[in-house]
């Protein structure tokens, strides 16, 4: 088996480690905390950043440097930071371990942000169903306002840095800035048009940054060991770091894994998961959570970086890989996602709302052998009228696993349409979509 | 509510408490909450709705939550539900008649590389087999507690540790 240094699960990792702030502190924490305030500018802090290459672990991959450079510096405030920590793309489950077993990580990399940004409040905004790591999270964050880390004047410096848990109460869309944001608000988690971005009118309408966890738990690291060390990992210059991808489906070892960006996915899923469940042949993955396109056993050798996983037609996400083996309906898979997309779509704008219980119905009936030849067409022309028209990315993301499944497996799709037409007189109730 | 700088942030967090203390979010509750924060009954109502966690009728002191999206679907959750509904006779949406369980089937709740897994209340069960749903839901109705729940999350665990 390969070896790559870890960085993120490096701590945790370590037999006896609890996460706690004495452990943290053993590890070398909060090092970087007390570097940035004794011997650094907030510009300083951006820059090495930006010379880090690091780009957002939420899914977008925004270069989180040039983030954080767009919060205007003459506003009078107040500035906002949230961590989003709402994980719920479905495949991706790595920010409920950073969380839970190491938040000092986390809360460090906030505190570094909030001087970078001049910002004094601080919010996570995490999942509801996530009571575990809101605990522990609010537990770190008394530990760590003890020890001086946050709060009022940090370490001395005369700075105030205060860090909130924010428990969501379960809607996909949360993790959506703009819907985090509004759902911080106290309001249906709407996502907003942009522009304006959260940059300039985020949170109350004041300049904001939205991090994800992991993004958040890489800061520490960057500032310890510098910009250039970081961007010589992985894959550089566009995918440089480590990410932690989550392994899940039809693997022997599924879970996650930290591993440079640029492996590939056969490594990620014969080396460290350990192969497919029963040997049995791959058909099928999704390699970065469920907004991203599926991909074929011809993909595997595609390296698991922004570019590489972009031409390949998909996109590398949220880091949530998921496997399929031979046997797996495409049809069934597209439709338990498209049930997912239904059920979490937020209602406001109609492409999406009225789209996504099209596609849902359509699926079903193809599935459930009711199909007619004319709904791969529907499908087609839905997904057209979607993506690309929705006030957010939710559009594009619930009609990925569509349109790729029907370009990589059309045939499973005819065959069960031509099945319906075999074996069932056309009813007349079944709703016909009229343009 | 001195963590917002404006009180309706405070609303989500008051709705998880009221949901906490009644089992579920009732009419007198957002009808306080709303003098609390200076809101009308409907703002309260409005934002209630949208958030999936909310119940707005009593629910059993167990509300086992069973995901059934694709990546637990693929290692088999569909036998989840169907292992409870022959333990206890309640399908999706059920209370069983000593109002002690509600099952549920949900959308992802991020544990997808331990899946088959549920929730209930505030604890996540994982790697579900028939025999685990089993001990789970006897141990929760004789001691309102198991100690199959996930700690916090690691997987895999290191190697050799």
């Amino acid at each position: 088996m390969a070896k790559y240094e870890k960085i993120l699960l490096n701590n945790m990792e370590q037999p006896g480690y609890t996460g706690s702030l004495a452990d943290y502190e053993r590890a070398g924490g909060y090092q970087a905390l007390r570097t940035v305030l004794k011997d650094m500018q907030p510009d300083q802090v951006i820059e090495v950043v930006k010379k880090s290459g690091l780009r957002g672990r939420g899914g977008a991959g925004f270069p989180t440097g040039v983030k954080w450079g767009f919060i205007p510096k003459d506003h009078p405030g107040p500035k906002y930071l949230c961590c989003n920590a709402d994980e719920s793309e479905p495949g991706t489950f790595k920010d409920r371990q950073l969380m839970e077993r190491d938040p000092h990580q986390m809360l460090e990399g906030m505190a570094i942000t909030c001087f970078a940004i001049g910002a004094q409040t601080a919010y996570i905004y995490i999942r509801g169903e996530f009571r575990l790591g809101a605990k522990i999270l609010e537990r770190a964050i008394q530990e760590a306002k003890t020890a001086g880390y946050l709060g009022d004047n940090v370490l001395g410096s005369g700075l105030t840095i205060n860090i909130f848990v924010h428990q969501g109460a379960g809607a996909y869309i949360c993790g959506e800035e703009t819907a985090l944001l509004e759902s911080l608000e106290g309001k249906r988690g709407l996502p907003r048009f942009k522009p304006p971005f959260p940059a300039t009118h985020g949170l109350y309408q004041k300049p904001t940054v939205v991090n994800n966890v992991e993004t958040m738990a890489n800061i520490p690291h960057i500032i310890n060991r510098g910009g250039e060390w970081f961007a010589s990992i992985g894959s550089p210059p566009k995918s440089c770091g480590t990410r932690v991808f989550c392994l899940s489906g039809h693997v022997k070892r599924p879970g996650n894994y930290e591993v440079p960006m640029g492996i590939t996915f056969r490594e990620l899923i014969y080396e460290l998961g350990g192969g497919m469940r029963g040997d049995k042949p791959l058909k099928a993955f999704i390699p970065g959570g469920a907004s991203a396109p599926f991909l074929t056993p011809e993909h595997l050798d595609v390296k698991m970086d922004f570019e590489s996983v972009a031409l390949a037609g998909s996109m590398l996400g949220s880091g949530g890989v998921t496997v399929m083996e031979d046997g797996t309906s495409m049809v069934w898979a597209a439709l338990r996602l498209m049930e997912f997309f239904y059920h979490e779509s937020c209602g406001k704008c109609t492409p999406c709302r009225e789209g996504s219980s099209w596609l849902v119905q359509t699926l079903q009936r193809i599935w459930g052998k009711r199909g007619r030849p004319e709904d791969i067409g529907v499908l087609e022309e839905l997904c057209g009228n979607i993506a690309g028209r929705t006030v957010c990315a939710f559009g594009e993301a619930e009609v990925a696993p569509i349109l790729s499944t029907l370009r990589h497996w059309r045939g499973e799709y005819d065959a069960l349409i031509r099945e319906a037409q075999e074996t069932m007189p056309r009813s007349k109730e079944i709703p016909v979509l009229t343009h | 509510m001195s963590r917002y700088p404006v009180k309706r942030s405070a609303l989500l967090p008051l709705l998880n408490l009221a949901q906490r203390e009644e089992g579920f979010v009732s009419e007198p509750a957002m009808r306080e909450i709303a003098k609390i924060l200076d809101l009308t009954p409907p703002q309260v109502f409005e934002t209630v709705t949208f958030y999936t966690m909310f119940n707005l009728k009593p629910i059993g002191r167990f509300h086992l939550q069973v995901c059934k999206s694709l990546m637990c679907a693929l290692v088999g959750s569909d036998n989840v539900v169907g292992w409870i509904q022959k333990k206890l006779g309640i399908g999706p949406g059920q209370t069983t008649s000593d109002k002690t369980f509600t099952l549920s089937v949900v959308e992802c709740l991020g544990s997808c590389g331990t899946g088959p897994m549920m929730q209930v209340n505030d604890d996540y069960y994982e790697q579900l087999s028939e025999e685990k749903v089993g001990r789970v839901l006897d141990d929760l109705k004789r001691d309102g507690t198991c100690s199959l729940k996930t700690g916090p999350f690691m997987y895999p665990q290191p190697l050799g540790k």
